[in-house]
């Protein structure tokens, strides 16, 4: 009997071991056909700001409430993925709390611990529901959050609540168990919160309990692993590993700085007679700015799988608040839907841009991307560091260098500052006018 | 007093190099209400004795509506042969009352071979005082209600929150805080090249809400440190027919007012 649930467990956790690999090379692979984007360099500064931003979560505290419960339902996951240690090691050895003899009495602590944090991502995670789903908050009720977006959300609330519970149902049932002198079920010293469910449990059968108790344990781990597919495969909750490779990679320089295009440089030095760097055009011409997502660096595509959809972005864009349609939480999660699009292209057809679709238009209209004001309140508000201002300029750019198009008005402005040197239509002579009213 | 505005040109043929470069920029020279601000920054370095010059008709647009609106090319032509320009006057250090410029500039120069100190007249004016320079007395403004909007491209662009700030505390006023300031501080609505443009379809014009919530504090100043949303605020205050009530001024303009300039 023991033989062949060890055979069933180990069979469960390298099938889910191996989708979870083929996951994570779709998404490398999809992250990197984007446009290099040199990150490297200062080391120790991101490691600081990984440890701050993503470990210490410094930026979701503009929200104290949301974030110290989101900070339990992430310290919970810590935690209680220590037990997981333990529920793999009797899942592969066919032993029952193989830690237990070993710890002695650092283990009852230690379950404690770990139930205490069950507790409060239960609690956490009823309150995120409750807020999601019943509250009115702006933030939750955008149209980008389409039924798809929300189902994520909520399966991910409900699948952690399960978990939980299943945790604290195992544990309340090995104590009854235990009362009961059932052997296999050795004494472990009271644990506090499932200590409060056990004497419900001392009123069932010893069989029954036995049964409920294994259910709960392949519940739990079977759970985990079905989650982490899950997780991996398609959902935002990503989040939970992508902000630390995020923001490690942040942009460490002024928010306010955008990237030169070094190809720009070469043709504008040649037209104003001027020594280029290296004589010869770049040899690589791409496209200017950006049409598709593979146009896109591989920060950008990075900034789209890390995105959790909080909306705290959008929740600040002052496009968005005053009723336009940009909404750089879409912006974002366009680019996340987008590049996978992509990458089922290549999977089916061998070819990336074939289906006649892009990013720009099919995905992210002119009118979003023309309301954007640079202000970067998105970058700033964004507790992980994404930067949906550097997609829309890139998109911008196309719009502007490859397809011609720009508001008659930008035109206007643009031509101005080609023949007047200045975005107005004035004389250049009238420049210093202002000059002879100082002394009047 | 007479005021001076020297030309690099002018300067350079008597073999002088002023100690800083006042960047106009083009709404400080075109239009009519940057102008203003323009002259009482002029007004204030004349009264400090301030080492400077202005490049006048050879100074161009940054390139920074050029940029944000997704024109690289007509971006990089401004920028290099404004890059030209400076170098031929062996710049060093430069000074601008728009924040826009001030971030071009700073920022997205020096990869393009111009290397130079670019300072906001906000901290330019701060370190005056700071050096004793300039002696602030509140006199009118002295416990007036003066709220401060934080221009995206000094503050969030640059982390430029505190020089404009301290400026107004300088001259003895009650600094109030709207609902959104600092990092949280709401556009103006004029940033990436929106000035140029009508706004897109929306509920509401972005100034519009900015007035409403500088109104919400009962400043009777709204203070600025950016031409761009000096327009947009002035825009809104007229639209909200508060011109009587409430006045949209720069910073430089309240301490040449203090300093009766």
């Amino acid at each position: 009997m023991n033989i062949i649930t060890q055979l069933i467990f180990l069979i469960l956790l390298s099938t889910a071991g191996y989708f979870i690999f083929k996951s994570i090379s779709r998404i490398r692979r999809n992250i990197l056909l984007g446009k290099p984007d040199d990150r490297t360099g200062n080391t120790l500064t991101r490691l600081k700001l990984m440890t701050l931003i993503a470990l210490g979560q410094k930026k979701m505290f503009k929200k104290p409430l949301p974030a110290l419960l989101h900070l339990a339902v992430y310290v919970g996951f810590l935690i209680v993925n220590i037990e997981m240690l333990e529920i793999v090691a009797d899942g592969l050895l066919g032993t029952h709390r193989l830690f237990a003899p070993s710890l002695g009495v650092l283990y009852p602590i230690l379950i404690n611990v770990f139930e205490f944090f069950a507790v409060a991502v239960i609690v956490a995670c009823v309150f995120f529901l409750v807020r999601r789903n019943l509250l009115s908050i702006a933030r939750f009720k955008s149209s980008e959050l389409s039924s798809i977006p929300r189902r994520d959300a909520n399966i991910i609330l409900v699948v952690e609540i399960i978990l939980m519970c299943a945790l604290l149902t195992m544990n309340s049932t090995d104590l009854a168990l235990q009362k009961k002198g059932i052997e296999h079920y050795f004494y472990t010293e009271n644990f506090f919160f499932s200590g409060l469910i056990a004497p419900f449990f001392e009123t069932f059968e010893p069989f029954t309990l036995q049964i409920i108790e294994r259910l709960s344990w392949w519940v739990h781990i079977i759970g985990v692993l079905a989650f982490a597919n899950y997780v991996f495969y398609d959902s935002k909750h990503l989040h939970i590993f992508m902000a630390f490779i995020n923001a490690f990679y942040s942009k460490l320089e002024a928010a306010g700085k955008l990237p030169n295009m070094a190809s720009v440089t070469h043709e504008v030095k040649l037209m104003l007679n001027l020594p280029t760097d290296n004589g010869e055009a770049p040899s690589e011409l791409n496209r200017f700015g950006a049409k598709d997502a593979n146009d896109l660096t591989w920060k950008n595509l990075l900034d789209a799988y890390s995105c959790t959809e909080c909306g705290r972005c959008t929740e600040q864009c002052p496009a968005n608040i005053t009723g336009k349609k940009l909404s750089p939480r879409k912006i974002m999660m366009d680019t996340r839907d987008r590049i996978e699009e992509i990458g089922k292209n290549i999977d089916k057809l061998g070819k990336a841009n074939e289906d006649g679709k892009s990013l720009l238009d099919d995905y992210i209209s002119s009118e979003e991307l023309l309301a954007c004001t640079t202000c970067n309140a998105c970058v700033e508000a964004c507790p992980i560091n994404i930067d949906p201002v550097s997609i829309i300029l890139q998109l911008r750019q196309y719009r502007i260098m490859e397809a011609s198009k720009a508001p008659a008005a930008w035109n206007g402005m643009l031509s101005n500052i080609e023949n007047n040197a200045a975005p107005w239509k004035f004389s250049p002579s009238d420049r210093t006018d202002w000059v002879e009213s100082i002394n009047k | 007093m007479n005021y001076q505005v020297p030309l690099m040109s002018e300067l350079a043929t008597q073999g002088i190099k002023p100690e800083v470069l006042f960047w106009v920029g083009c709404a400080g020279s075109f239009d009519d209400r940057a102008k203003a601000i323009t002259i009482a920054f002029v007004k204030l370095l004349n009264k400090v004795g301030q080492s400077f010059a202005i490049l006048g008709t050879e100074e161009s647009c940054s390139g920074d509506p050029a940029k944000r609106a997704g024109n690289e090319f007509l971006f990089q032509m401004q920028a290099i042969s404004n890059i030209q320009i400076l170098d031929s006057y062996e710049v060093k250090k430069i000074v601008t009352a728009c924040p826009h410029c001030f971030n071009t500039l700073k920022n997205e120069y020096p990869q393009l071979g111009g290397k130079y100190e670019v300072i906001h007249h906000s901290e330019f004016l701060q370190s005056l005082i700071d050096s004793g320079k300039l002696v602030v007395k509140g006199g009118s403004f002295k416990g007036k209600k003066i709220t401060y909007h934080d221009s995206c491209y000094l503050g969030r662009a640059n982390d430029i929150y505190e020089a404009p700030r301290q400026l107004i505390e300088a001259l003895d006023a009650q600094l109030v805080e709207m609902k959104r300031s600092k990092t949280k501080g709401l556009c103006c609505g004029a940033g990436g090249a929106q000035m140029f443009k009508e706004p897109e379809k929306g509920t509401k014009d972005i100034n519009i809400e900015r007035t409403e919530e500088a109104l919400a504090t009962n400043a009777q100043i709204i203070a600025a440190a950016c031409p761009f949303c000096m327009t947009m605020l002035s825009d809104g205050i007229k639209n909200k027919e508060k011109e009587n009530d409430t006045k949209v001024l720069d910073i430089a303009e309240l301490l040449a007012l203090a300093e009766g300039l």
